[in-house]
């Protein structure tokens, strides 16, 4: 591994325990900002809204995202299409702090994904389950998320994942170092990945969870079943009173194991996201590339 | 000895684990009730400096906190902690604890590509510390009092100040505990 890869993925470990923010402007972004968020996506639209709008959807304009580069001081993720490196070098030629290699956007390689390995900027990619995960880290990820179901505030497709991620990581942990060899194979996966989760029951890199997470509960909810930190998306920008369930968000990873601080968080925070029913979905978006 | 590790935002477990290496007992801080506990010192960890204010200043935990280490309690701030511990930040007018007479540019080289790895000596450590610095900040200006205790390429990136310990990169990160091991000695002072 290079200086930069591990660089990269200590700028990760310094989000731990934190709330990374979808913001669409400055504004909402200094919002995200006060609030205590660790750092914000900028995107155009939040998924909600790309689902909504269908068609395709591409890599923001760069002047957008360099304005809210201006408008705070944590750091800066953006969105990349699944495979298409040319974005990712864009993002990279502005200083980008992160790169999301994200299959909410339409993905512009159905094969291939980016060759992470052959940059300098750090990437962020999803994952259902521990193959996925440590194949895009094999790539160069240098943290993961889950791929939940975006836009749709439904929590179950993260929980799904992350349960499917703990789970293949504590059997893995379980198994004797002669049946490494086939559980490599099984995953499709290079045998030195599946010797570190074995070795230590966890990822390489950060895992945080990602898609449906609309309340202060299902952070929390995402932080017990073993996520190091949670993005948040359409549920506080398509909710009534953004500051403040952002704010409460923010306080309820920090205090995930404390129900009574967490019914305080719950209070008065207005309408939630209205959501979609994952059975009421036309579009899987986590199906898009393994 | 007992050592108290800020627990709201960051990478507080990483500071856990070295101090217990060190034989060292720790307990996480979430909200009041946890730091009311007895303590020896306290470390503030890397992370976001303005998470860890915003939850900080609503859980009532800045005054508190403040009011020990101005009596005295030892205190560790890597990062985003000398960010906390600094009496003042470039271009920012945020409240932080502001008990170290500091002053700190945050994000002082860049974005993440400015991200790097260096080693140097520090004043009463020794040579060759490894120093990582992940949008890091710097020192640009110490009050009377303060000791600066490295310097990389002019600019200071280590300083004490009584029992107040500060470091613009994370010892946490690294394998090397001489920092750690050296501010277990301030406490025991």
């Amino acid at each position: 591994m290079t200086e930069r890869q591990t660089l990269n993925r200590q700028l990760a470990q310094m989000l731990k325990g934190g709330v990374i923010m979808d913001v669409t402007s400055p504004e909402q972004a200094r919002i995200a900002e006060e609030a205590g968020a660790c750092a914000v996506m900028a995107l155009e639209r939040i998924p909600a809204d790309i689902r909504a709008a269908g068609g395709v959807s591409r890599m923001s304009d760069p002047k957008m995202i360099r304005g809210i580069q201006e408008a705070v001081s944590i750091p800066v993720m953006a969105k990349c299409r699944i495979g298409h490196f040319v974005e990712a070098q864009i993002l990279e030629a502005i200083e980008i702090d992160y790169i999301d290699e994200s299959e909410v956007l339409s993905p512009a390689d159905d094969v291939y994904h980016i060759d992470k390995n052959r940059f300098e900027v750090p990437f962020v990619c999803g994952a259902k389950d521990l193959g996925e995960a440590l194949r895009r880290i094999a790539e160069g990820a240098t943290m993961i998320r889950t791929k939940g179901e975006p836009g749709t505030g439904d929590v179950i497709q993260a929980v799904r994942h992350m349960r499917m991620m703990q789970g293949e990581m504590r059997r893995l942990t379980s198994l004797g170092a002669d049946e490494l060899y086939e559980a490599a194979k099984q995953l499709h996966v290079p045998l030195d990945l599946v010797q570190y989760v074995h070795d230590n029951g966890k990822l390489p890199v950060v895992n945080f969870a990602a898609g449906g997470v609309a309340t202060p509960a299902d952070a929390a909810l995402m932080m017990q079943l073993g996520a190091e930190g949670v993005f948040v998306g359409s549920g506080i920008f398509k909710s009534g009173d953004p500051a403040k369930r952002a704010q409460a968000i923010v306080k309820a990873v920090t205090n995930y194991r404390d129900p009574k601080v967490l019914a305080e968080l719950s209070e008065d925070l207005g309408e939630a996201m209205v959501g979609i029913n994952e059975q009421e979905i036309q579009l899987l978006m986590a199906e898009r590339g393994k | 000895m007992k050592v108290a590790v800020l627990a709201l935002q960051g990478a507080f477990v990483e500071h856990e684990q070295r101090l217990r290496r060190l034989g060292v007992e720790t307990f996480l801080v979430r909200k009041l009730e946890d730091w009311r506990q007895a303590k020896d010192g306290l470390i503030i960890p890397g992370g976001e400096s303005t998470a860890m204010l915003r939850i900080m200043k609503d859980g009532g935990l800045l005054l508190p906190i403040r009011k020990e280490i101005e009596g005295g309690l030892p205190v560790f701030g890597t990062c985003a902690g000398m960010i906390v511990l600094a009496r003042e930040v470039d271009g920012e007018g945020r409240e932080r604890l502001a008990t170290m007479d500091i002053r700190v540019r945050r994000n002082a080289y860049g974005r993440q590509l400015g991200s790097f790895h260096a080693e140097a000596p520090v004043e009463g450590i020794g040579e060759g510390v490894p120093m990582t610095f992940i949008r890091a900040p710097y020192i640009t200006d110490v009050g009377e009092g303060v000791e600066v205790l490295a310097e990389l390429d002019g600019h200071i990136v280590a300083a004490r100040q009584g029992r107040q310990l500060v470091t613009s990169f994370h010892p946490e990160l690294d394998a090397d505990l001489r920092i750690h091991r050296f501010f277990i000695h301030m406490m025991k002072a």
